[in-house]
């Protein structure tokens, strides 16, 4: 790809909608599995530096939980779904009757569950955005890993470190009505995927 | 640790310190943090390496801090500038896990072990001797190593913070 670094402003807009689509299919999934109301925040996609990215979960040293798939089919990807500790523990608290002992670490059954809650919501996510785009979009078996931001997200940029010091991160938050749980999507096309969802949302050239 | 300053070295970025300084750098996964010491100026450097190789680069200009096999280098031509001497130099070096296994995943994505295996055919070249490393599993890790001795602290959420 040529001219990575220019997106057009309308490129960048068609991007959020993909956000939009997806992440509003999972926050609806969320919150059927809740029974409570979800809101999620206007996507935010954008060419970001490699230092920048891990900030936005809070640092690069900040621990989270983060539910992986690498996406295969017509635009490979990577997506995450990352939930604070504190919020990770909410929602198993009010999914399952597990008693949370609060030691910094998780039980090899607590991980599994939420590697669970990530996977129904990533799945929502590609799902509702395949159906819309008509691309095809296969997950991988989820993984989850409890750890830093800043080593997580970097696994999911490595196909951008040999095109330049930045990578394109479409990025959505969710939010539970009580603001009890919140919990962000990442959905990061692998730089050869981009031309394809916009040619499959009828903006890229032929 | 009690320091008199604390230098951020970045992702794909590269730094010296000396003075009583500390080089830092935060939540490696598959990329290596590689440090040489000269115990004798008490002179220190670290790159926060990305990647085993600079063919597969498509960028141009490249960032030499981000490949190891042009990230060492790099950082031995700046410590040289600035009085270290070769035959003086120390390594150690941590990260380079594998943060993610998916069955009957490529290659491509073994970056963690292929970047410690670079760094050790570098080190091997300019005949650097490698005094100790944590690197591999599954892990991300935080380090950072002192001007004045040259510890290199690690520190991971699972097992705290050790000094090699």
């Amino acid at each position: 790809m040529a001219n990575f670094n220019r997106f057009e402003a309308f490129e960048l807009d068609v991007l959020k909608e993909v956000g939009n689509i997806g992440a509003g299919n999972a926050a609806t999934a969320l919150s059927t599995l809740l029974n409570k109301p979800v809101d999620m925040s206007v996507p935010s996609v954008r060419l970001m530096p490699f230092e920048e990215i891990a900030e936005r979960v809070g640092g690069s040293e900040q621990v989270v939980v983060a539910v992986f798939l690498r996406v295969e089919g017509d635009v490979p990807s990577n997506m995450f779904f990352i939930i604070h500790e504190e919020y990770a523990q909410q929602l198993m608290k009010q999914l399952i009757p597990l008693q949370h002992v609060d030691d910094g670490i998780y039980s090899e059954m607590e991980l599994s569950v939420l590697c669970e809650i990530g996977n129904i919501l990533a799945g929502s996510y590609l799902s509702s955005l395949a159906d819309f785009t008509k691309l095809s979009m296969m997950p991988s078996v989820p993984v989850v890993a409890h750890d830093m931001a800043g080593a997580i997200l970097s696994y999911g940029i490595m196909h951008y470190g040999q095109m330049g010091d930045s990578a394109l991160l479409i990025e959505t938050k969710f939010i539970e009505d009580c603001n009890t749980i919140e919990g962000q999507f990442f959905l990061i096309p692998d730089p050869d995927s981009f031309q394809k969802i916009f040619q499959a949302l009828g903006v890229g050239s032929p | 640790m009690i320091s008199d300053k604390l230098i951020k070295v970045g992702m794909a970025d590269l730094n010296i310190a000396s003075n009583g300084e500390v080089l830092k750098t935060t939540g490696l996964g598959s990329c290596v943090g590689l440090t040489l010491y000269d115990p004798r100026k008490h002179l220190v450097g670290m790159a926060h390496v990305m990647l085993p190789s600079s063919s597969i680069a498509r960028e141009n200009p490249i960032n030499l801090a981000k490949y190891s096999d042009t990230a060492i280098p790099r950082l031995i031509e700046r410590l040289l500038e600035n009085g270290a001497s070769m035959s003086a130099l120390q390594a150690k070096m941590a990260g380079g896990s594998q943060m993610f296994t998916l069955p009957g995943q490529n290659d491509t994505l073994r970056i963690g072990p292929r970047n410690v295996e670079s760094c050790l055919m570098l080190l091997e070249e300019y005949k650097i001797p490698l005094l100790a490393q944590d690197t591999g599993g599954n892990f991300g890790r935080t380090i950072e190593i002192s001007s004045d001795s040259g510890i290199l602290s690690v520190r991971s959420v699972q097992f705290g913070t050790k000094e090699l």
